[in-house]
């Protein structure tokens, strides 16, 4: 059934993934910005092999942790398309 | 074979490969041409993503940045990818289901103006200036230090490597030969590394070296910030930056990456709305291979610095050392008169000089690995150069013959739109040249400007323009102008008019120029929602065209309208 992209359906649709963001977004803000740089003091205390864990933050934590937020992403959005008959063929 | 043997082999044998490639993907029409035919998969387009992006200032300088900043270095490696986030997030999708050829394409669209268009392209053009010239400086330095020649030489046979692929295949040569660049860049970077990651902690997987134990059983980390402490420097894992000016640049870099054109152009090319959420990932994999193992190069590189020279007699060191003092890129002078080195935190007493860019194109000698890891070495910088200045050329040259020609001259053929692309495209990589025989001196500050600028300028506009439809063209052009006047007058004065003013204490708010495209950035979406407000609201087909963009289905290939 065709829908016209201002439908009940397609505001659902934008609402889901307004959400997906804002969740994604809070944990890429949380790594870098919060245990990178603005805890990285206290997070040193603690220790992750040899490294400090606020440095490892800052230097290799925060940059997995975006890849696994983009792969997250991915996967969500692509089953929010096909929940929502969006998806491309 | 000796070391000048095999680096002119393995370059010769990648522009042979580079070469190769281009003739084979040459490009016949507009559409191959902007975007390569929107045929690329998503794995291709990852890896090519991750070689435009990668810079010569990536592959040779950012190991030695981290090197003598130590933490603060990390505000690099958290902002240069962190941005792929929101790229894949907030752009690429939309801008792939919008589905034409360049950032101003979509300005022009949403904001239904000409003018709008024009301010777009003007940033464009300026930010891909700033950039292509430092890439033409990077191949100059890569042949000047290993094939020996002069500068010139190595920028003007470079010019004429990227002239060949990027005028003739356009965005389809671009493409495939960025794919060899990023094996070619990766397999040089990772080599050096994981040999001195063996011989410093025994772990093969720098990553994990950085974290391992150097010989005596103490972590390698500790050991540096005990080294550094001792000779008067800050500690390695802690920083002298202050925490909003930690924070601002690393907002400042991540927001001008997903704003920066050449960039965003690259997720037009794959065929569907989820090919391009899938190659943001792909490509920020493929960054992240380099971006996690620079801090551990740097770390490295420091610790075998201090461990070979410090407190050495002149004429113990090591090989390596004086080798790179012919070339000036490592100074000695034995200020003291006793015939030992002293690096020291104190510049009166230091008698060590170091150019950063040596943690990474010296790593081979320094390991003592075999003379073709040099050759090898050479090539990946050359790689890393070559790769992005072609994707930059590629956006001017797109910027003149479609946003400046084409928006004022609707009637222009396929043709001659495809043969002014070419003609600006080789006129683009004629100035890139002459910029890299003849830099102008501040070449390293005009970096910060191109960051500044793609926070302050596009990203809120092209943000805004997918996830409101209350913003107007009004809006629109006050709000870029606003954020890209704020940003230029205060780098200009800080950098240019009064740089013995640039220290903290003179900074608003303890903000450095490198930091400030975030408030220009914040500006930026104030007046933008402001005078939104106060204008009309867009037009019907531009809320249809907003809507559209937000859903996946019915993406066709990139398109004329």
């Amino acid at each position: 059934m065709p829908m016209s992209p201002s439908s009940s359906h397609m505001k659902l649709y934008w609402k889901k993934n307004l959400q997906t963001l804002a969740i994604l977004l809070f944990f890429w803000a949380l790594v870098s910005f919060g245990c990178g740089i603005v805890w990285v003091e206290e997070l040193n205390a603690y220790r992750l092999g040899g490294y400090k864990l606020g440095f490892w933050f800052a230097q290799q934590g925060s940059i997995y942790a975006f890849i696994v937020l983009i792969f997250v992403y991915v996967v969500r959005m692509n089953k929010l398309d096909r929940e929502f008959k969006v998806n491309e063929e | 074979m000796d070391i000048l043997t095999w680096t002119y082999l393995l370059v010769g044998l990648s522009f042979a490969l580079y070469i190769g490639i281009a003739i084979w993907s040459r490009a016949g029409s507009t559409e191959e041409f902007y975007v390569a035919g929107g045929g690329v998969s998503p794995l291709a387009n990852g890896l090519a993503t991750a070689a435009d992006w990668m810079s010569a200032a990536s592959f040779m300088s950012m190991a030695g940045i981290i090197a003598f900043s130590g933490y603060d270095g990390s505000v690099y490696l958290m902002g240069w990818t962190g941005g792929y986030v929101l790229l894949a997030l907030l752009l690429a999708p939309y801008l792939r289901k919008f589905g034409k050829f360049t950032v101003p394409d979509f300005v022009g669209d949403r904001y239904y103006s000409k003018k709008a268009r024009v301010v777009a392209v003007v940033c464009a053009l300026f930010i891909s200036f700033t950039y292509v010239a430092g890439q033409m400086r990077g191949v100059g330095i890569v042949f000047s230090r290993y094939l020996e020649l002069p500068i010139e030489w190595g920028v003007v046979i470079g010019m004429a490597i990227v002239f060949f692929y990027a005028v003739l295949g356009g965005m389809k040569g671009i493409t495939y030969t960025q794919v060899a660049q990023y094996c070619v860049l990766i397999f040089a970077y990772m080599v050096p590394a994981i040999f001195i990651s063996l011989q410093l902690t025994d772990m093969p997987i720098p990553q994990l070296g950085l974290g391992g134990s150097v010989a005596e059983g103490k972590p390698l980390l500790d050991k540096l910030d005990g080294m550094l402490l001792e000779l008067g420097f800050g500690a390695y894992t802690s920083g002298k930056k202050s925490m909003i000016d930690m924070l601002m640049i690393t907002l400042a870099l991540m927001v001008g990456t997903a704003g920066l054109p050449h960039v965003i152009v690259r997720f037009f090319t794959v065929p569907k709305v989820k090919d391009a959420r899938l190659s943001a990932g792909y490509a920020l994999v493929f960054i992240a291979i380099l971006y996690t193992t620079a801090p551990a190069m740097a770390a490295f590189g420091i610790y075998n610095t201090l461990q070979s020279t410090s407190q050495k007699s002149l004429t113990e060191l090591p090989d390596w050392v004086q080798n790179w003092e012919k070339t000036n890129l490592i100074q000695i002078e034995d200020k003291n008169g006793d015939g030992k080195v002293q690096y020291l935190a104190d510049p009166q007493a230091n008698e060590l000089r170091i150019d950063k860019d040596i943690m990474v194109l010296a790593s081979p000698e320094i390991a003592r690995l075999p003379n073709w890891v040099v050759g090898l070495v050479a090539s990946g910088a050359m790689a890393a150069a070559l790769s992005t200045a072609a994707g930059l050329l590629l956006v001017i040259s797109t910027s003149v013959s479609r946003d400046l020609f084409k928006t004022f001259n609707p009637s222009l053929s396929e043709k001659k739109e495809l043969r002014i692309a070419r003609i600006s495209a080789a006129g683009a990589v004629l100035l890139a040249g002459y910029f890299g025989i003849n830099p102008p001196g501040f070449v390293a500050e005009v970096v910060a400007f191109a960051f500044g600028l793609a926070a302050s300028s596009f990203f809120p506009v092209i943000l805004l323009g997918i996830f409101s439809t209350r913003v107007t063209k009004e809006g629109a052009i006050a709000g870029m102008l606003t954020g890209l006047l704020f940003t230029i007058s205060y780098i200009t004065y800080f950098k240019f008019v009064y740089p013995d003013l640039n220290t903290s204490a003179h900074w608003w708010w303890g903000i450095s120029p490198e930091g400030i495209g975030t408030l220009g950035m914040i500006l930026n979406f104030l007046v933008c929602f402001g005078v939104s407000y106060l204008s009309p609201p867009p037009p019907k087909e531009v809320q249809s065209l907003i809507q559209n963009i937000r859903i996946p289905k019915g993406a066709g290939k990139a398109y004329e309208h």
